[in-house]
């Protein structure tokens, strides 16, 4: 029986001309990018942009045409990768087991690769399920939950992990402004507290701005601008303009 | 189609070196167990005494007509160990559990659970098939020899209730006896026993490769159970003729 340990470093993140296409339709048109150990990196871009496709590129669950994605240094689909580096993901939907209760749900992970005695499961658990501020919630099962708090039992779930890297897929969607802010803290503290890596692909410019250490945005699976908050906002590129300024208009 | 064969043969490798784990499994093993055992053991007890009535009452008054009355427990006997209990019993766990096998692993593979265990390192195989497929290896042939003892039961309560038969229970079962033995038995067991790997390793596959929502799932389910029964009447004839004494 391993230990988890409690403080852990952020791992790196390349990416390197990575390509993807479905039924001949190019989703990822050959992307570049590197991302630091501990850093919080949002990956922007309109819905159908490939963001989701390669966050699934990114923690092996899909293989790509071309180009290769390297995790400290290993290649995500060597056999090694999930072994020697914690790495966890938060789904847009939340991906609950629907089956198993809350708590069990978010002691997975500790349960099934027996790293906790029960009692410290639980214990981990209910900690856990505090941070995200669903505390007794543990006996739910993921039906009685809104869409809202299945993210938040996910993230607490991801949490568990004690992860090095950390991926969201939109992990405010579905959230009540006070319920997204909650969670971009969360966000922040877990940089701070285990300088994890955060890869976070979202639309919400609130949350990219106020969390992200460097943004890119990308367009039809291609990079448009990297950079820091400030360095992104002050890009000249028509398509980023439209796309942070973006508003409604009182007709 | 060869490569779903493929595929499951590579499912069914998989699961097999993955049964030292079983052990880990066994809450989950459990589970599955009671689910196949709750939930079929009544339809088990009620399809087995009629099959088994039924036997009797197609073949007793033809045989006393000839007399030849003291071959109605062998031939009711004989059938249904070798034959009717196992594959019968086999068809209707295809259709309850197999079927709820590829129900429920299919939608944790469109609603992104499988996914999200592979993010947390837990194979799903360990976690899903495995369990699954111990419980039902296990649960089938109970089921299949309690099927044999009812459905042996229908039939001696038909030979002394019907008038045109006119048997009494001993005479039912001595002739019984002296036509079915142990090895009978036990190729109807184990016949049972490949159908329930078949049965498991179909419908898990099935579920596990579930595309496209609601209706990719409702397909999945449809065949798992087509392919299962397809599957489980041709293994039985192979295993008929490399059983047959």
């Amino acid at each position: 029986m391993t230990d988890t340990p409690s403080h852990s470093q952020g791992v790196s993140v390349q990416v390197r001309g990575l390509r993807k296409s479905f039924d001949g339709q190019e989703v990822l048109a050959g992307l570049d990018f590197d991302v630091r150990p501990g850093e919080i990196f949002v990956i922007m871009g309109p819905s159908g942009s490939g963001k989701t496709v390669l966050l699934k590129h990114l923690i092996g669950l899909e293989a790509p045409d071309a180009g290769e994605i390297l995790i400290g240094g290993q290649s995500v689909q060597s056999p090694e990768v999930m072994n020697q580096y914690r790495m966890a993901m938060v789904f847009q939907s939340g991906a609950l087991l629907n089956s198993l209760t809350v708590g069990e749900n978010v002691g997975l992970y500790l349960c099934e690769h027996r790293l906790k005695s029960p009692e410290e499961i639980a214990r981990i658990v209910a900690e856990k399920l505090e941070v995200v501020g669903l505390k007794g919630t543990e006996d739910k099962m993921p039906s009685d939950l809104s869409g809202g708090m299945k993210k938040r039992v996910a993230i607490a779930r991801a949490l568990v992990i004690e992860p090095q890297l950390i991926l969201y897929d939109e992990p405010t969607s579905e959230l009540d402004p006070l319920s997204a802010v909650v969670i971009a803290e969360e966000i922040v503290n877990l940089k701070e507290r285990i300088q994890v890596t955060s890869l976070i692909v979202s639309h919400d410019r609130d949350l990219a701005f106020g969390v992200a250490d460097r943004i890119a945005v990308i367009n039809q699976g291609r990079i448009l601008s990297i950079g820091t908050p400030d360095e992104v906002r002050r890009q000249t590129d028509p398509l980023i303009k439209q796309f942070l300024h973006a508003g409604f208009k009182r007709l | 189609m060869f490569q779903n064969v493929g595929e499951m043969v590579v499912l069914f490798w998989a699961t097999l070196l993955a049964l030292p784990l079983t052990w880990r499994q066994r809450h989950k093993v459990f589970d599955q167990f009671f689910e196949i055992g709750n939930a079929s053991l009544l339809m088990v007890c009620i399809l087995s005494f009629f099959i088994g009535g039924v036997i009797a009452l197609q073949t007793g008054p033809l045989l006393v007509e000839r007399g030849l009355g003291s071959y109605v427990g062998g031939v009711v006997g004989y059938s249904i160990c070798k034959e009717l209990a196992p594959v019968m019993m086999s068809i209707l766990i295809a259709g309850r559990i197999g079927s709820a096998m590829a129900a429920e692993i299919g939608s944790m593979r469109v609603y992104q659970e499988i996914d999200a265990l592979r993010t947390m390192n837990i194979n799903p195989i360990h976690y899903l098939v495995l369990p699954r497929l111990v419980a039902i290896a296990i649960a089938l042939p109970l089921l299949v020899t309690f099927a044999i003892l009812v459905g042996w039961l229908g039939g001696g309560f038909v030979c002394v209730a019907n008038n045109h038969i006119g048997l009494s229970f001993p005479a039912f079962f001595s002739a019984l006896r002296d036509t079915v033995d142990v090895q009978d038995f036990a190729n109807g067991v184990f016949k049972s026993f490949i159908f329930a790997l078949v049965i498991a390793v179909v419908s898990c596959h099935q579920g596990l490769i579930t595309r496209g929502g609601p209706r990719g799932i409702g397909r999945s389910v449809t065949k798992a159970v087509v392919n299962s029964i397809v599957l489980i009447v041709i293994c039985d004839y192979l295993l008929t003729r490399i059983l047959l004494k």
